[in-house]
């Protein structure tokens, strides 16, 4: 039985200091345009809520996800963020008693309507976990999974190689292809993980906190990754880290909770926007670190 | 920042007031479960040993080749254990055989498809239970269900399916373990890339519980070497002079050879049972180490 998503423990809030004086260290290739200016939504979340059984984990949340790039959604532990992106994939489906109302759209195609499955859902929008969780098989089988089980024709070696390439891994384990993916680093796990998931060719990924589990080193590794993955894939991230939510992140959401425990969307907009200059009081607190 | 400094302790005489100084009292503590553990281990390995040593002083003198490959003889420096040999191998390869997909399938449906509802748990506590019937109600059962509805008659194949229900238990307990020790992250990231549930458990499940079941069936196997009450009741003879033939005729199994022989009045057949007794611990070795060693290949990728 698969159970709810688990809030990462909460981190201590990074004091960032007063709004203007934050360093945005930005992404490379950051679009200056506002968010809905331009970028085209892949995903579209209307009237969105989300129920465990009786209890609304999330309610009423409109958001758009913009093509190829990175939306972080922060927010204090338990208001929702992971729920919200487990709708994106279907993946809360596996709780029991889970439900969610309103309308997730992907490409503008409805992802809850009757006749869509969701395991054809989770071939498009990958996920990449908090903890590392490769199989505990070699690394060229933990790569080969995906493309395996979705019927790949093509040739594997190929897909399993461009795709540890992708994920800057391939360095890393060419000489170690047959060992296995436990064996490798934490840092170095979660690119298998990430390796795994492109080598499906999802449209989308998701990443429920990627990083919360690895030192700083790995933590930047992955980030570069993200950017550098943008190019061809949009990437909708859950992030405790403030401060790489500031600096891996175009656009941010910034969630928080009713007294009812409900998560609900307070604000969204460019990343530099969020962090120097929110609209809201309660955004502000946040990110400046006086709640959370 | 200039922060306050940590309190500091008070003077030393409120903190003896307040906590326990005497260390020497929690390390000795630590030495007695130390000792008690120790003792325990000893005693375990003393009694296998005074065993081992019973058993191989008297029959080491009797085993030979010719006891291996001989039939039994009412002459005991003629006897031999062959029909009995291959008579345990048919049959605890055959309950083998059965009891592992059987058991497999049964814990996958209560482990991961099943779900946890009331039934569900009752149903995996009476299979617990179920292990723990006296081996002899199986035989019963056996010879009502197999030997006399389904008209298997005293075979070896009645034989293996009775031994077959006997371990069933075993290794379904054993294998729904292996089943929940599959952390959820492992069918989360199956699910992720677009597995189907039957791709999930085929795949994800299965083979991270693979290791796990093989101790079961280790386990089972081991247990069904050494049974002798439910055989007789399902027509284990004890004289054979003939080898088995699986779907017909009389069979014999070693721990039977063994309550003969050791039964007799004669000390010459007590030498017998002990040669007889060595050769089922070696089978069970053999049986043993294949099972490690395929669990061990099973489980070269599994760290967690």
């Amino acid at each position: 039985m698969i159970a709810p998503p688990e809030e990462a423990p909460a981190r201590a809030p990074t004091t960032l200091g007063p709004g203007p004086t934050i360093r945005i260290m930005a992404a490379e290739g950051r679009a200056t345009a506002a968010p809905d200016e331009g970028a085209e939504p892949v995903i579209e979340m209307r009237d969105v809520s989300c129920y465990y059984g009786s209890f609304r984990a999330v309610r009423n949340v409109d958001l758009a996800i913009a093509k190829q790039r990175i939306t972080a959604l922060i927010g204090p532990s338990g208001c929702g963020k992971s729920t919200l992106i487990r709708t994106i994939n279907r993946m809360n489906d596996l709780v029991p008693n889970y439900r969610t109302e309103g309308t997730v759209l992907l490409d503008g195609q409805d992802l809850f309507a009757g006749e869509v499955d969701p395991v054809a859902v989770r071939r498009r929008v990958g996920m990449v976990f908090q903890k590392p969780n490769p199989f505990p098989k070699s690394v060229w089988d933990n790569v080969a999974f995906g493309p395996k089980i979705n019927g790949y024709k093509g040739d594997l070696n190929e897909l399993v190689e461009r795709s540890l390439r992708r994920a800057a891994l391939w360095d890393d384990v060419k000489d170690k292809l047959k060992q296995s993916g436990m064996a490798l680093s934490g840092g170095q796990q979660q690119r298998l993980c990430i390796a795994r998931t492109i080598a499906v060719e999802p449209e989308v990924i998701l990443m429920d906190e990627p990083c919360s589990a690895l030192d700083p080193r790995s933590t930047l590794q992955i980030e570069e990754l993200m950017a550098e993955l943008k190019r061809d894939y949009t990437i909708v991230i859950v992030t405790h880290n403030m401060q790489q939510a500031a600096r891996a992140s175009d656009t941010t959401v910034f969630l928080t909770m009713d007294d009812d425990r409900a998560g609900y969307v307070v604000e969204q907009g460019e990343t530099l926007e969020i962090f120097t200059n929110p609209k809201h009081q309660l955004t502000e607190d946040y990110v400046s670190g006086r709640f959370g | 920042m200039s922060a306050t400094p940590l309190p500091v302790p008070g003077p030393a005489t409120v903190a003896v007031e307040r906590w326990d100084p005497r260390l020497t009292r929690r390390r000795l503590y630590g030495s007695i479960f130390y000792g008690a553990c120790l003792a325990s281990i000893i005693i375990l390995l003393l009694t296998l040993f005074l065993i081992l040593w019973d058993v191989l002083s008297q029959g080491l003198p009797w085993l030979d080749p010719q006891f291996v490959t001989g039939v039994p003889s009412r002459r005991p420096e003629q006897a031999g254990i062959f029909p009995a040999l291959i008579g345990t191998i048919q049959v605890v390869v055959i309950s083998g055989l059965l009891a592992f997909p059987v058991g497999v399938g049964a814990a996958l449906y209560l482990a991961e498809y099943a779900g946890n509802s009331r039934v569900t748990r009752a149903l995996r506590t009476n299979i617990s239970n179920l292990s723990g019937v006296p081996s002899v109600i199986y035989g019963i059962f056996g010879l009502a269900l197999f030997v006399r509805v389904f008209g298997f008659g005293f075979t070896v194949l009645s034989g293996a399916l009775t031994l077959t229900l006997v371990i069933l238990p075993v290794v379904i307990i054993a294998s729904i373990e292996a089943i929940k020790a599959v952390p959820d992250a492992q069918r989360e990231g199956a699910y992720a890339l677009g597995a189907s549930r039957w791709q999930m458990v085929r795949r994800a499940v299965v083979p991270a519980a693979a290791p796990g079941m093989m101790t079961g069936i280790i386990l089972a196997m081991a247990r069904a070497i050494g049974e002798t009450a439910p055989l007789i009741l399902v027509g284990a003879f004890t004289f054979v002079t003939f080898l088995p033939q699986p779907f017909e005729g009389g069979y014999t199994v070693l721990p039977i050879q063994v309550l003969d022989w050791a039964t007799r009045p004669q000390a010459d057949f007590h030498g017998l049972a002990a040669a007889a007794i060595i050769v089922i611990l070696v089978l069970m070795l053999v049986l043993n180490g294949l099972a490690i060693l395929v669990r061990a290949r099973l489980s070269r990728h599994i760290q967690w």
